[in-house]
């Protein structure tokens, strides 16, 4: 059994998002193209949390879409516990289809309002046929309930009388229901307020341990990031521009972009520094800069930086695409 | 209230006749403004953050109203006024900057035309003079080519400068006080930290108060002098904002404080105050925070606890009252 239990390699989707036919006729305008995720690779291994973070617009939850096949690919490929997601048959699908759950970021969206509590946690065990008869499948919701912090009482509620962190408990229940490997989580907490966001995360982290479960964890939070990821990769436009082990990419960040990142979030511990170096805003995706996507912005550019498109170098825990770091003069 | 209060907010009560009967939104919450002072105001969703900003600019939406105490700005009492008198308070000494820039901003009028007439509107200005004024806060707020971009619509913005624009409105009228409800929540964290940025120099400069309003301690510790915490409806804790964060003395301040990820941290679970927030149909009886409070001790059940002094901070906790007197967490 390999140690990598999913892997994306190049991973590409591209939108259209022209104007309509006519307009384009009649304007004399292109189509055009939106590189919502551009050419990432990442693995992640059995049991572990891998973290994608980056701004909103960033590819974050269009990567997480594909890889749950909410999304066809553009191109590239996906593979999951050896076997390949995007072009498997429909029967070998569903069979893999059971070993993945996603949990999405807000719970009043996701959940159901017009089914009882029961239902929404019993809905994958029904599809995938993982439990037989209803007394087994009301033991079971039951017994999820209990995991997530709830009681069997409230399997015969409906979602509006629960609050947003409650909520996402019914969303983790679901998600756990089919007995997944896997669960993508994108933005799992975002909706949430602090003192119930850390009772969510730290939820999460018991489950995982427990279940051995592997995440891939979305965010835009590098905090949350931080607390919950054993690797991190950093999104920006679409491209993945650093990965490295979690508590290198704070200590030690190379990537200009990961600097400009950390520098920019809130100091709770009151240091007293300043965001001198947070500059611009992300360009528009429709026409990204040449070279590197984020040289208007950066503070380290030179002359290859407009005219060449970086490759990912290796660092201490991970790699980087950039040219600065590539001739090592940070 | 000392002399330098700009505001003073004097057990404010805000309720809302309900079918299921009076909704007690805000309940005695007392707080001032200095003049030239940030001052934070915390809390989670529904804890009556923005419904003590509004209450402070006369926009309760009704049936809501505010059924007890006093809002003053300077000498002027400002709670009981008319829809006319208080329409020259609000803006021209009181702006607000809100949550969503797409929202606050008129699409079918160009940046010129929105704040020229916020201007004109405050200010004896003639339009050329406004124009130029206008340009010179867009200036200000960092919005680069000023001069060429005022006569953009706001679609033509991105996020973030459509909040520097709505920050140059606010301060279009010189305004001593400006209520920033949530004006980063809806940013990036790099377009975030710019817009602190600006917020807090251009305040600084004119000396203009701010009460800001959000539910990121980490915005408040980078941005304000003091704080204050909310919980259902009440003050928990208010005081200088390195105190409270640093030494939190309610639990519920210190549970929040807890609870949030730092970039810093290496502990491997975060502090987690259970339950949630009660409805406010279902306050407990004496303070709000008893049941899911770790200190909590009989007196707690019975009898509720109204901010009392305790150093530099005012505390609503009964672990603090004199006799009891056993102190720090």
């Amino acid at each position: 059994m390999s140690d990598v239990l999913v892997e994306v390699k190049n991973l590409t989707r591209v939108f259209d998002v022209s104007v309509p036919w006519l307009n384009r006729v009649l304007e004399r305008q292109e189509r055009q193209f939106l590189r919502a995720v551009d050419d990432v690779s990442f693995q992640i291994r059995r049991g572990e949390t891998f973290a994608l973070v980056g701004e909103s617009g960033s590819g974050k939850s269009t990567i997480a879409k594909m890889i749950v096949g909410l999304l066809p690919a553009s191109g590239g490929e996906i593979v999951f516990d050896g076997e390949r997601l995007d072009t498997s048959s429909s029967a070998a699908m569903t069979r893999l289809r059971s070993r993945f759950q996603m949990i999405f970021q807000s719970p009043f969206a996701s959940l159901n309002p017009r089914w009882r509590v029961r239902d929404i946690i019993a809905e994958p065990m029904h599809a995938f046929a993982t439990v037989d008869g209803r007394r087994a499948t009301e033991r079971r919701v039951d017994e999820l309930l209990e995991l997530v912090g709830l009681g069997a009482a409230d399997a015969a509620k409906f979602p509006h009388e629960f609050s947003g962190g409650q909520r996402q408990r019914i969303a983790i229940a679901r998600a756990l229901s089919s007995n997944p490997e896997f669960i993508v989580c994108d933005e799992p907490t975002s909706a949430l307020d602090v003192s119930v966001q850390a009772q969510i995360l730290n939820l999460m982290r018991d489950l995982q341990d427990e279940l051995g479960l592997t995440y891939l964890f979305i965010s835009h939070d590098l905090s949350v990031v931080r607390h919950m990821a054993n690797r991190i990769g950093v999104l920006y436009l679409g491209a993945l521009v650093e990965t490295a082990e979690g508590k290198a990419l704070f200590d030690a960040p190379r990537h200009p972009y990961t600097r400009m990142l950390l520098e920019a979030v809130p100091d709770l511990e009151m240091s007293g520094k300043t965001h001198s170096h947070v500059k611009g805003e992300i360009p528009n995706p429709i026409s990204p800069p040449p070279g590197c996507t984020f040289h208007p912005r950066c503070p380290y550019r030179f002359e290859r930086c407009p005219n060449e498109v970086p490759k990912p170098v290796p660092t201490d825990t991970g790699e980087a695409k950039c040219f600065a770091v590539e001739e090592g003069r940070i | 209230m000392t002399d330098d209060s700009l505001l003073s907010v004097r057990d404010l009560v805000v309720q809302f006749p309900t079918r299921h009967g009076v909704l007690t939104a805000l309940d005695g919450i007392s707080f001032d403004i200095m003049r030239g002072e940030v001052l934070g105001v915390v809390g989670e969703s529904g804890a009556g953050k923005s419904m003590t900003g509004s209450a402070i600019i006369g926009l309760i939406e009704p049936p809501g109203r505010i059924a007890g105490g006093e809002i003053w700005l300077g000498d002027r009492r400002i709670d009981n006024l008319s829809m006319e008198a208080m329409r020259d308070i609000r803006g021209k000494r009181i702006a607000m900057v809100f949550q969503d820039p797409l929202t606050s901003l008129n699409p079918l009028f160009t940046i010129a035309d929105q704040l020229v007439e916020t201007i004109q509107t405050h200010l004896r200005v003639s339009a050329r003079e406004a124009r130029e004024r206008a340009i010179g806060l867009l200036d200000d707020v960092g919005i680069p080519a000023a001069a060429r971009r005022i006569d953009d619509y706001p679609h033509q913005f991105s996020g973030g400068m459509r909040q520097r624009v709505v920050i140059a409105l606010a301060l279009a009228g010189e305004p001593e006080l400006v209520i920033a409800d949530e004006p980063t929540t809806a940013l990036d964290v790099s377009v975030q930290a710019q817009i602190i940025d600006v917020l807090k120099r251009l305040c600084a400069e004119r000396g203009t108060s701010v009460m800001l309003i959000t539910h990121d301690m980490g915005v408040i510790a980078e941005t304000a002098d003091r704080v204050a915490v909310l919980y259902a409806g009440r003050l928990a804790e208010i005081g200088p904002v390195r105190d409270v964060i640093k030494h939190a003395l309610h639990p519920y301040t210190h549970g929040l404080m807890g609870s949030i990820p730092t970039l810093a941290q290496e502990e491997d679970r975060l502090i987690q105050i259970p339950g949630a927030m009660p409805r406010l149909t279902d306050i407990p009886p004496g303070c709000p925070f008893n049941p899911r409070c770790p200190r909590v001790f009989d007196r707690c059940h019975v009898e509720r606890p109204d901010p009392m002094p305790h150093g530099t901070r005012r505390v609503a906790c009964w672990l603090y009252d004199e006799p009891q007197g056993e102190a720090a967490p």
